[in-house]
């Protein structure tokens, strides 16, 4: 269900965290799901344990999942989550409309994911090139 | 911190050839470090030196708390770890369920049940003797043989070397879950790919030396390779930043490695009138290279 890019310039523990927030956001994870266990998940997406772990200690420091003793890890049934997801999918909306309105002006998939690329990793340089 | 394993100034020599110069390798319990190097850099025989399978020249070194270069205490250290070497040396002649029982009896706290859930996972053949089984299957064995000891210190040279994709796998998954027994990892290994998947740390050694001890992801959030175009010939030492790992020129074009964020290089080069072409990401296989090329 995850894959984790190891080269990647994205610490592991993150890109896990960032895959699992998406699952909830896309609806394929919904509040009160079961996550496999720290080991199980481990040994299948073939990560250390202590990559999992520390993913699973931030999502349930943020509240996104919560951690039952002996029990594992649940999907958080908080109204945040949703929320949180809400919002997702509106913030969603507004990409869509404004890649539409890049396409419509003539510009490729491909110039448009650089733009949000360049925006995203290194805002101070997109301004250098101009 | 806590460590496994803690080595101060060990070297070896033999005969004229320095092997091991005053390394000083520390190892954190509970993660998963790859040992990294070149042939002959020195990486076997600083793992025979923590086992007490050959002595060090001079200097000292800590595994599990017990010193290396005490008998004694070298005994005590190694009822705790468990090796798996590149030969897999085991009784050829036993049968895969008799080496399980054989040495289990030398194991007061001998796990069955993790002995049995492997060999299980393992799909090791109980009644084929050990001198017939595959190189995977010999090496397989001899995981199940460390890992149902439940060892506090697992070592393993060059664990993958000549397994095929699917027992090399097999191999990592089991090493990777590792730490949640309790179980530290550290190996050795030519395969980058494998010790950047599953390892928390690296370690490089070089010429006998440690030249590299640094967390994934601290590698993967942190270095950057920064591509600069010059439009006329850049001040000397622009460049001389505690972060700066190398520097590479070529015509107008400067390739600088950092190894802690891009914005102290990228402010000085604007400042030179530079313009940055590219930022990317630095992969394990880069630094390793970078680490161990011939330096100029």
């Amino acid at each position: 269900m995850f894959k984790l890019n190891p080269q990647a310039g994205q610490p592991l523990y993150l890109q896990l965290m960032q895959q699992i927030r998406h699952a909830i956001d896309t609806g394929a994870l919904r509040a009160g799901d079961q996550l496999p266990g720290i080991r199980t998940l481990a040994e299948e997406i073939v990560v250390s344990h202590n990559t999992v772990a520390k993913a699973y200690s931030e999502l349930e420091h943020e509240g996104t999942i919560e951690l039952r003793h002996g029990s594992g890890a649940f999907i958080a049934s908080r109204n945040k989550v949703q929320a949180r997801s809400e919002r997702f999918r509106h913030a969603q909306d507004r990409v869509r409309v404004l890649v539409e309105a890049l396409r419509r002006d003539g510009w490729s998939d491909d110039e448009i994911h650089r733009m949000f690329e360049a925006e995203l990793l290194y805002p101070e340089r997109s301004s250098v090139k101009r | 911190m806590d460590y496994v394993i803690e080595t101060r100034d060990l070297s070896k020599q033999f005969g004229t050839v320095q092997a091991v110069t005053g390394l000083n390798l520390r190892v954190t319990r509970n993660q998963v470090t790859g040992f990294l190097g070149r042939n002959g850099a020195g990486k076997s025989t600083t793992i025979k030196m923590l086992l007490g399978m050959t002595h060090p020249t001079s200097g000292s070194g800590l595994l599990l708390g017990h010193s290396i270069t005490d008998p004694k205490q070298d005994l005590e250290a190694r009822r705790q770890v468990a090796y798996c070497g590149e030969d897999k040396q085991l009784y050829a002649y036993m049968t895969v369920k008799q080496l399980i029982n054989f040495t289990a009896s030398f194991y007061p706290d001998w796990r069955s049940e993790v002995a049995a859930s492997l060999l299980d996972q393992f799909q090791l053949p109980p009644g084929r003797k050990v001198k017939a089984l595959s190189k995977g299957m010999r090496t397989k064995l001899s995981l199940l043989l460390a890992l149902a000891r439940r060892p506090a210190l697992l070592i393993l040279d060059e664990p993958t070397e000549g397994l095929d994709p699917v027992a090399i796998e097999e191999l990592l998954q089991t090493l990777a879950g590792s730490p949640a027994d309790g179980t530290t990892v550290f190996f050795s290994s030519h395969q980058i790919s494998e010790v950047e998947r599953i390892a928390d740390r690296v370690c490089i050694i070089d010429r006998g030396k440690l030249a590299v001890d640094l967390s994934l992801d601290e590698i993967r959030q942190d270095h950057r390779r920064i591509t600069l175009s010059f439009c006329r010939q850049p001040p000397e030492h622009l460049f001389d930043l505690p972060e700066v790992r190398s520097i590479e020129t070529n015509g107008s074009q400067m390739i600088v490695v950092s190894s802690h964020g891009v914005d102290a290089v990228v402010e000085r080069a604007k400042t030179a009138g530079a313009v940055v072409v590219d930022i990317v990401p630095v992969n394990l296989r880069e630094l390793f290279l970078w680490t161990v090329q011939d330096h100029k």
